[in-house]
């Protein structure tokens, strides 16, 4: 944590060239691979028990079969959880979150929306987020919450049985879990697709400059 | 409602066969990690083939030991399973099986006898009519599969922690290991602390009546606290152990707690 604490003065230091610190860099990437484990396996395992009239391919899927996919996941779920939970951690107690991500006005949010639909949305200074930026990424950060909270309340209902109370019942937590994965495969796409549109940004999150 | 009810007789059954003709074959039954396909997915986004097959197999082996042990660490024996009322009952119950109802185990009730083996004081075998005398609890819960769907039912039955006690059984053993009379032989294994918890039941009735073929007639093991596979059904014997002597389900990858 001190070295951490260290990398972000040394931002202070060097503002103007450093965009991502390092810890933002690590636990990023981390996180994507995570993610990707977590959502590939988690398709093989909605496709034993579909909740919805469809299945997913199992080209895209990780596992092979309900069990595979299984313990992928259960694997995949700790790297998801100790780098979330050391992101938040981080993300508070060096005020990255207030700084990058607060305040979010409705006013700038519409504002930055129709700018960002006329292409005139620009990103001059990397440092600063915009409020479609804002959002989204406070956004995701509360989904990221709510299908690790929904998935503990899957995996032990009896033990966490006020958990899924919070969702409402058992079979409810499973369809949140769902539409949570389907929140962050469209910020994905998003995501990704705004990344290659604006290549510095990308490059940021590599060598953070 | 109606979402859930078109969901949980037809489909997953038919996903399960599949599954398991497709893991069935003798030494390929516990390969159970990825095809080429999926793990040909992961190669192509890494660029390189970084996930060695039987590796990986190692890792997610281990992983799920460590995930037993954390899941034991975190069983509460005290935490009970949300009960419901009748009005919550699903029906019908969906019949789930590796196998069609028709080749379902038709048990002959006079030849049944429960075996009581293991580290145990008297290994005397019961009768259905012995069984039947012992005190009986009802309990509606949720049955929660491994694939994801969920069923609620009323299961009538005696405490199995009064039946150990009862045939002086060393409950400092690990594990209580039933074995099946599923074709394939059906077996799993239960640790100590889930066979004491106060709603694991030996199920003689589902919803008032003698448990019919479909549910596991003569005998099912209800544990509320676990996921479906670990509740064996058509029960033949029971063995007090301190062996781990794996399951149908859990020799073919399931995470072995699989507790809830």
């Amino acid at each position: 944590m001190s070295s951490l604490t260290a990398t972000d003065e040394q931002i202070s230091a060097t503002k103007a060239k450093v965009i991502q610190p390092a810890w933002v860099r690590v636990m990023h990437w981390t996180n994507a691979v995570a993610m990707i484990l977590m959502i590939m396996s988690g398709w093989q395992i909605y496709n034993a028990s579909p909740l919805f009239d469809f299945r997913f391919s199992h080209d895209i899927t990780l596992g092979g079969w309900l069990g595979g996919a299984l313990l992928w996941h259960f694997a995949a779920m700790w790297l998801l959880m100790v780098n979330g939970l050391a992101y938040l951690i981080t993300g508070f107690a060096t005020g990255r979150f207030r700084k990058k991500l607060l305040p979010i006005t409705p006013s700038g949010v519409i504002h930055d929306v129709q700018a960002a639909l006329s292409f005139k949305l620009a990103h001059d200074d990397l440092t600063v987020y915009n409020y479609v930026q804002r959002l989204l990424y406070a956004g995701i950060i509360v989904v990221g919450v709510l299908i690790v909270l929904s998935g503990l309340s899957m995996w032990k209902p009896v033990q966490l049985h006020w958990l899924v109370t919070l969702f409402g019942d058992y079979p409810t937590a499973r369809y949140v879990h769902f539409f949570c994965m389907a929140a962050i495969c469209a910020f994905l796409v998003i995501h990704v697709l705004l990344a290659l549109l604006v290549p510095k940004s990308l490059r940021a999150m590599i060598i953070g400059r | 409602m109606a979402k859930r009810s078109f969901l949980i007789p037809g489909v997953d059954k038919r996903l399960l066969i599949k599954d398991s003709l497709k893991v069935m074959p003798d030494l390929t039954r516990r390969r159970f990690i990825a095809g080429g396909a999926s793990l040909g997915a992961l190669t192509l986004l890494t660029g390189c083939d970084v996930i060695d097959s039987s590796s990986a197999e190692e890792m997610l082996k281990s992983v799920s030991k460590f995930n037993d042990a954390v899941q034991d660490f975190i069983f509460n024996p005290d935490a009970l399973a949300p009960t419901f009322p009748e009005s919550a009952i699903t029906k019908p119950f969906p019949f789930n099986a590796y196998y069609d109802l028709d080749d379902a185990p038709e048990v002959s009730a006079a030849d049944w006898k429960l075996e009581v083996r293991g580290l145990v004081d008297n290994k005397k075998s019961w009768t259905l009519d012995e069984l039947y005398k012992l005190p009986q609890f009802t309990q509606i819960t949720r049955h929660i599969c491994v694939e994801g769907w969920s069923a609620i039912g009323s299961w009538t039955g005696t405490p199995l922690r009064d039946f150990l006690k009862l045939v002086g059984a060393d409950t400092r053993a690990k594990y209580v290991w039933f074995q099946c009379a599923d074709k394939d032989g059906y077996n799993s294994p239960l640790d100590m602390r889930t066979a004491l918890h106060p709603q694991t039941q030996m199920t003689f009735k589902y919803a008032g009546e003698i448990l019919p073929r479909a549910y596991g007639f003569p005998m099912k093991i209800r544990v509320p606290t676990k996921l479906g596979f670990k509740n064996p059904k058509y029960v033949v014997s029971m063995e007090v152990t301190n062996d781990y002597k794996g399951g149908y389900w859990e020799d073919q990858g399931y995470n072995s707690f699989s507790g809830s």
